[in-house]
């Protein structure tokens, strides 16, 4: 369920200003950047308050058939969301307990959110961060083979897998693992993450092993592929045949003429594969029991706990919305044409 | 992004899309599993609620599951309500992504801006994430409500590269022809720019068919069906996920269903956009 569409040219978003000086046209460029951000966060929490709370009638979904056995119930629940004041009102004190750090109070145990959140947050950004470390090299390994052997048998079978593997689920994948690597055919690895209470999920680093290589082989063909791409484009170009004829060993060419010009598509497209894996983990931690806030989501979803669906969901949005702008940046950074487009 | 030079005709095109191996392998084998999904029911041995003998039991072609119903039953009847969700959820997607994308695209200045901007707000979550979200606040939520969250995920997506396809239309000088002529503006974009973006727009409808099925059967595997009691390929992974060891063709015959199913529809969504690509080129 991987996005790869196409890939937004960071450096439409540069409108060189002109007739300032560098400095200042920088400062520019990234205020207006941020501003775009916090613009896009602010209406994906309105977005994230009308869904969960507009929408359906949580206390008629968290009590089921009690709705209309227990009127004490319903107006406890009611009170607790406070759903006698209007949906703004509702909307701008919900808002404020954001800004503040106090997201609310956990309608199935009564515990603040935050506290039961933070844990979790570490623990998927260590699977998320861990995935990306095995992936980035392997990815780029994979496309520079594919590279070098282009359009012969060992590219054609690289891309047919790598295009195969692209488009089954992640879950599915998981469990395929689980069936070879923890049941049916070997039993090397276990299939369930054990965290004890107040434990870490890598105290027991064999249990890291299957959510990983699952994330990792669902995110790797699609940046595999675009990193094939860029590559194949420089290795086609006037320059790298002028590299060439001046007898430039053909290693030295893939290093450093076409590996250098794959990196800022590279960037773009492990920076929409990090955010993806923002939300793809909710169904790989489900599946390992891994306890994050993929898995935490899914719990609070069933139990249709507003407060922690609210908090848990803005989490993943806004780390979608940062990775995008560290990526803009980094690609600017690292386009020359781009840094001279802002500063001149 | 480059706009293929005319209108596809249907023969040629056709013609070349057997010609093209991953597109016809895709093709082949993605309508194997519809027919599978459609037709199987008629042939399975068992209901689709009947035991047909103890939980977990060796009995039958792949076994039983949890509660006692043949594996390959439920195998058979569970292809139709993934294929139907996903295919109404990829219609809806792809219309409404279509839509907006144009409207930005052909409407250019601040609306193009405004509508885009919105469109990243989408874009922040992930596809399942929304339907997640909304599913929250709803209980059992009937099948329509399944597909329209999918196809609401879809369609921002579809948005940006319908955009993307139709900012390199309507600068066109046949645009601007059937403008000048005073053709109205539904009908610049009905009959002058949409017939030109069928090609790069099929290889989205594969891709989103892809994307639909996953979401569907991992809404499934969540526990999150429309109707629970009713056979489904993802809904049969979350159920019988206990038994993986000692029963596990009940959860590796859905799950190599579902492999098989996205495999093809991917390769058949590559093959098209290579398609469209080699129509961009000539």
């Amino acid at each position: 369920m991987t996005q790869v569409a196409i890939l937004p040219d960071p450096l439409k978003e540069v409108a060189p200003p002109r007739g300032r000086s560098g400095g200042a046209a920088w400062a520019i460029w990234l205020l207006r950047r941020l501003g775009l951000a916090v613009l896009t966060l602010w209406l994906v929490s309105v977005l994230v308050f009308v869904a969960t709370a507009a929408l359906g009638d949580p206390v008629r979904a968290i009590l089921g058939r009690d709705y209309d056995s227990n009127p004490g119930r319903v107006a406890q629940l009611e009170e607790q969301l406070n759903a006698d004041d209007g949906l703004i009102s509702r909307y701008l004190s919900w808002l404020g307990g954001l800004l503040t750090g106090d997201p609310g109070t956990s309608l199935a145990n009564q515990q603040p959110v935050w506290g039961q959140i933070s844990a979790n947050v570490v623990n998927t950004l260590v699977l998320v961060l861990l995935a990306a470390a095995v992936m980035i090299p392997l990815a780029f390994g994979i496309a520079m083979i594919s590279a070098h052997y282009r359009r012969r048998r060992p590219d054609t079978v690289i891309q047919t897998i790598l295009l195969a593997l692209a488009g089954v689920p992640e879950f599915v994948t998981g469990i395929l693992l689980v069936a070879l690597f923890s049941t049916s055919v070997f039993n090397i690895f276990p299939a369930v993450t054990i965290a004890t209470p107040g434990g870490r999920p890598w105290d027991n680093l064999d249990g890291m092993v299957l959510p990983v290589a699952t994330l990792v082989l669902a995110v790797t063909p699609h940046v595999s592929r675009i990193v094939r791409a860029s590559l194949l484009e420089v290795l086609d170009s006037d320059y790298v045949e002028l590299a060439r004829l001046k007898g430039i060993p053909e290693s030295v060419v893939m290093r450093k003429h076409a590996l250098l010009n794959a990196i800022v598509p590279g960037i773009q497209v492990i920076a929409l594969q990090l955010a993806w894996l923002a939300g793809g983990v909710v169904l790989v931690e489900t599946l390992f029991s891994y306890p994050g806030i993929g898995r935490q989501l899914v719990d609070s979803v069933r139990n249709h706990d507003v407060p922690m669906v609210q908090a848990l969901t803005i989490i993943i949005a806004a780390v979608y919305i940062v990775v995008n702008l560290v990526a803009d940046l980094l690609s600017v950074l690292l386009t020359p044409r781009a840094r001279t487009a802002i500063s001149s | 992004m480059t706009a293929p030079a005319s209108a596809p005709s249907a023969p040629s095109f056709w013609l070349r899309a057997r010609k093209q191996k991953r597109f016809a392998f895709g093709m082949g084998l993605t309508l194997l599993v519809v027919a599978f999904a459609l037709f199987a029911p008629f042939f399975a041995p068992y209901g689709e609620n009947e035991t047909a003998g103890p939980p977990y039991s060796p009995d039958g072609f792949f076994g039983t599951d949890y509660i006692g119903q043949d594996v390959l039953s439920r195998l058979m009847y569970g292809g139709v309500g993934v294929l139907v969700v996903a295919v109404l959820a990829t219609v809806l997607g792809m219309v409404l992504g279509v839509l907006i994308g144009v409207v930005a695209a052909y409407a250019g200045g601040w609306w193009d801006e405004i509508i885009m901007r919105l469109n990243d707000v989408l874009l922040a979550f992930p596809q399942i994430l929304l339907a997640l979200v909304v599913l929250t606040a709803v209980q059992n939520p009937a099948p329509w409500v399944i597909v329209l969250l999918i196809g609401v995920s879809h369609a921002p997506r579809v948005a940006r590269l319908a955009r993307g396809v139709a900012l390199g239309i309507v600068s066109r000088d046949f645009v601007a022809a059937a403008e000048a002529l005073g053709e109205k503006r539904s009908r610049v974009i009905m009959a002058e720019v949409l017939p030109n973006m069928v090609g790069p727009l099929l290889a989205e409808a594969g891709l989103r068919l892809t994307y639909s099925i996953a979401v569907v059967a991992g809404l499934g595997f969540l526990g999150f069906a429309a109707d629970p009691g009713a056979a489904n390929w993802g809904q049969m992974i979350y159920e019988n996920g206990l038994g993986l060891a000692t029963q596990p063709w009940a959860v590796l015959a859905p799950v190599l269903m579902i492999a098989v199913f996205t495999i093809a529809t991917n390769l058949m969504a590559d093959g098209l956009a290579q398609l469209s690509q080699k129509e961009d080129s000539r």
